[in-house]
């Protein structure tokens, strides 16, 4: 086998092995290096995948040489290679800025425990995408989860221990639902591979244990995706992780329990028992709705910043439930987009409000008086970053409110557009609390004096920030993949065969 | 059942921990009367083992009883109340325990156990599984244990204070449990390398030897002292020790992809692939045992080393 076709694997593993590297090396620069190289290579890893597979081709990799069922097998299909595009450039670009933040953040002689526990959150996520075989979904699920509660936990906030508790016992409650939905699964087809799941389920379909195991694998997915109402972990886990946690999970975690929720209800369930026998379109469309309202109010109340954002990326999670369960292709395709227009706003605003905390120690609205003046670059990141979460053109949030309305109206569902349209003018309010006090009141003579943040977090968060300009006009790479990917999911384009 | 129930009554945390430990020993009975010894045993390790010791020595820093609630439990009685009812309603048309004809073990069964022996070589279809046909599962099982491992490390370090000096014990000079002690832990250590190596051939591996192998030492701490157990395995190693058990599992799989194999295939170990799986299977689970036995003592110094809050 060429090195070429090891690709599946290195992507997962690259990181995974990083991890241990850098307990052994116990030094904080040369983890940050390591950390670095790994989330590189697994970048280049994905962006070679994703060439793969654009003409709608699937990447099978059998690991320990077993053939599926038996062995467990890596599928990467275009939906699949793009989530891992998503994630992968998203640790990059977070790794680039972390050096500076995490040096300020963390203790030094937990630096290096911090980069590991960091590269294993990265493998965990890329791992669940990149499976084929449902325990294995699981499996790596549990590793991402562990690493994701230690690193909330190291915020400096005393709040965070609590935030990382509760995140724990809601996580671990959605990773052992999932696991008994998986059981019943087993327990039916006798089998874990998705693809073999898919084939055998429909003969079983008409069954208590199938729809119980469909039960507990949406709840599971649901409380994970922080799907209204199961979302009261996420406002206060993100609000007092470290700076670049907040900008990993918020551009990452969530995408990746909405792709495994995609996976399971239209690939392995199909589209006819999901969206149609059972009535988990109409579930998700009223929760949707209820998320995208419910969060934009509550952030608009919010005085810590990061929570506010927490609280819109709530809401932003309505919107691409909301474009799961119109159940036609155009709002799967708004739905699978919006992850990754969403993962660009959430990652360059994150990483924007991570240079404030290195700068000024706080994300207090009232601390942040006339920064627009002494942070320019950085404040001006932000304003960007606002104007793509309200939807303005030509950034990337404009695109994905454009494809999901068009989604609605398909049907003629206006009052669903409605709610987007509402949603947006809420996400312009809040949006314009912060620069409404960045910028228009000055900073007290009392307050220490500030400076801009350093060109090493500046460049990280302004790539972030270009490419939501760059493929808010360009959209040929994010709504082509969309696009093709949710076809092949709703059986509407025709299927690729194996390699 | 009734320990359930009684363990959630209980306001008192001490009895709580027992009744956990005797609940993970009747669940590890029950599979046993399923004929599933290894889980069986992993179950009695783990849940009725270290795992008690580990909730001990959390509770020393803590207090014995709980706090009465001040929410409501109605809304969590409900949840758990659907929950129940979800999965009884699953059950129903699920087949019936030990139905031959179920697709359990129609669909990719028969070929563990008939293949299974030719193809991996050994005669414990269990390790077989586990170990090689689905390697990587417990490859990322390890990285679990040795996430978790992390996450208490970095949240709570593990500390130096008086009371981890040598020759500082915390319940005092007893002649005989040093005696018995003594006889116990050599016995202990040689049954843990048993299990390690054996594993093959019956029930038993790397995770069940590596709690096992961690239980002498705990032995060790418990009566001869923090100070002393942790000359003779240094904290600061264990990390390490931690990290290099999953490097050993990950290596294995490296050089198959070095030897133009997938992932984890064993077979390049070896001019024989069968020979190879061998091979694989003991490096592999060898890479588990280190990860587990370092990690296990190494949360349990983490707790051990932090002075009571008083």
């Amino acid at each position: 086998m060429s090195f070429l076709e090891h690709l599946p694997v290195l992507i997962v593993i690259v990181p995974l092995m990083a991890a241990p590297i850098c307990v052994l090396l116990d030094r904080p620069r040369l983890a940050w290096l390591v950390a670095l190289i790994a989330a590189f290579s697994s970048l280049f890893c994905a962006i070679a995948l994703l060439s793969q597979v654009l003409d709608g081709s699937v990447i099978s990799y059998e690991l320990g040489g077993w053939a599926a069922p038996w062995g467990i097998e890596y599928r990467i299909d275009l939906l699949g290679a793009f989530v891992l595009l998503i994630v992968s450039a998203m640790a990059a670009a977070v790794l680039d800025f972390a050096k500076a933040s995490v040096e300020h953040e963390i203790p030094t002689d937990r630096i290096a425990r911090f980069y590991a526990a960091f590269l294993l959150a990265l493998a965990g996520l890329l791992g669940i995408v990149a499976t084929g075989d449902a325990f294995n979904v699981f499996v790596f699920l549990e590793i991402s989860s562990l690493a994701s509660y230690a690193l909330i936990s190291m915020g400096r906030d005393r709040r965070a221990l609590n935030a990382a508790f509760q995140y724990l016992v809601m996580g671990t409650i959605g990773a052992t639902f999932i696991l008994i939905g998986i059981g019943f699964l087993y327990m039916m087809t006798g089998t874990l591979n998705m693809q073999d799941l898919a084939e055998r389920l429909p003969a079983v379909a008409d069954t208590n244990t199938v729809r119980a195991g469909f039960a507990f694998l949406t709840v599971g997915i649901g409380l994970k995706l922080a799907m209204f109402p199961l979302h009261l972990w996420l406002p206060n886990a993100y609000a007092y992780a470290p700076s670049i946690v907040s900008a990993f999970l918020a551009a990452t975690a969530t995408k990746v329990a909405l792709y495994v929720m995609l996976r399971f209800m239209l690939g392995i369930f199909g589209v006819d028992f999901s969206l149609h026998e059972m009535p988990f379109a109409w579930i998700l469309m009223v929760l949707g709705v209820l998320g995208i309202l419910s969060g934009s109010l509550v952030a608009i109340y919010q005085d810590n910043v990061k929570r506010m954002l927490a609280y819109s990326s709530v809401a932003q999670i309505g919107y691409m439930v909301l474009g799961i369960a119109i159940a036609t292709t155009a709002g799967v395709t708004a739905a699978v987009l919006h992850m990754f227009n969403h993962a660009l706003m959430k990652g360059a605003l994150f990483l924007a409000l991570g240079a404030v905390v290195y700068r000024l120690g706080s994300v207090r609205l009232n601390d942040l008086s006339g920064l627009g003046w002494h942070m320019p670059w950085t404040m001006a990141a932000v304003v960007v970053g606002g104007l793509s979460l309200i939807g303005v053109p030509p950034t990337v949030g404009f695109i994905s409110k454009w494809y999901l309305v068009i989604a609605v109206l398909e049907h003629g569902w206006w009052p669903l557009a409605l709610v987007v349209l509402i949603g947006s003018v809420l996400a312009l309010i809040y949006v314009w609390r912060v620069l409404e006090v960045a910028y228009l009141r000055p900073r007290p003579a009392s307050a220490p004096p500030v400076s801009e943040a350093p060109l090493s977090m500046l460049i990280p968060v302004w790539l972030l920030v270009i490419a939501n300009i760059y493929f808010g006009i360009a959209t040929h790479l994010s709504v082509g993949s969309a696009e093709r990917a949710a076809a092949l999911l709703m059986g509407t384009a025709p299927m690729g065969g194996a390699q | 059942m009734l320990i359930a129930i009684a363990s959630i009554k209980l306001r008192d945390l001490f009895a709580v921990v027992m009744l956990f430990g005797i609940y993970s020993f009747m669940t590890a009975t029950l599979f046993m009367d399923l004929d599933a010894v290894d889980v069986a045993f992993t179950e009695a390790a783990v849940g009725a083992g270290v795992t008690t010791v580990l909730m001990l020595s959390s509770l020393r820093l803590t207090t014995r009883w709980e706090k009465i609630p001040r929410h409501s439990p109605l809304l969590p009685l409900l949840v758990v109340g659907i929950t129940g009812a979800a999965l009884v309603y699953g059950t129903l048309d699920a087949p019936m325990l030990g139905d031959a004809q179920a697709p359990v073990h129609q669909h990719v069964a028969p070929r563990y156990i008939e293949q299974g022996p030719v193809e991996v070589g050994m005669p414990n279809m269990v390790t077989a599984v586990l170990a090689s046909y689905r390697g990587y599962d417990t490859f990322g099982e390890t990285v679990v244990i040795f996430t978790a491992g992390l996450a208490v490390l970095l949240l709570l370090g593990i500390q130096e204070n008086p009371d981890t000096k040598p020759g500082r014990t915390a319940i005092g000079d007893q002649l005989v449990l040093r005696v018995l002690v003594k006889i116990l832990i050599p016995l202990i250590l040689l049954y843990a390398l048993y299990v390690q190596f054996h594993g093959d051939y019956g029930a038993g591996g790397g995770f069940q030897a590596g709690v096992i192998f961690a239980t002498g030492f705990v032995l060790y701490d418990l009566v001869f002292g923090d100070g002393n157990a942790r000359l003779v395995m240094p904290p600061r190693w264990l990390h390490r020790l931690a990290a290099l058990g999953v490097l050993i599992y990950g290596g294995v799989g490296v050089i198959s992809l070095l030897g133009g194999k997938a992932f984890l295939d064993y077979s390049v170990l070896s001019h024989d692939p069968v020979h190879g799986q061998h091979l694989g299977v003991l490096l592999v689970e060898l890479g588990v045992g280190i990860t587990v036995f370092s990690i296990i003592l190494a949360i349990f110094f983490a707790f051990s080393g932090r002075s009571r809050i008083r």
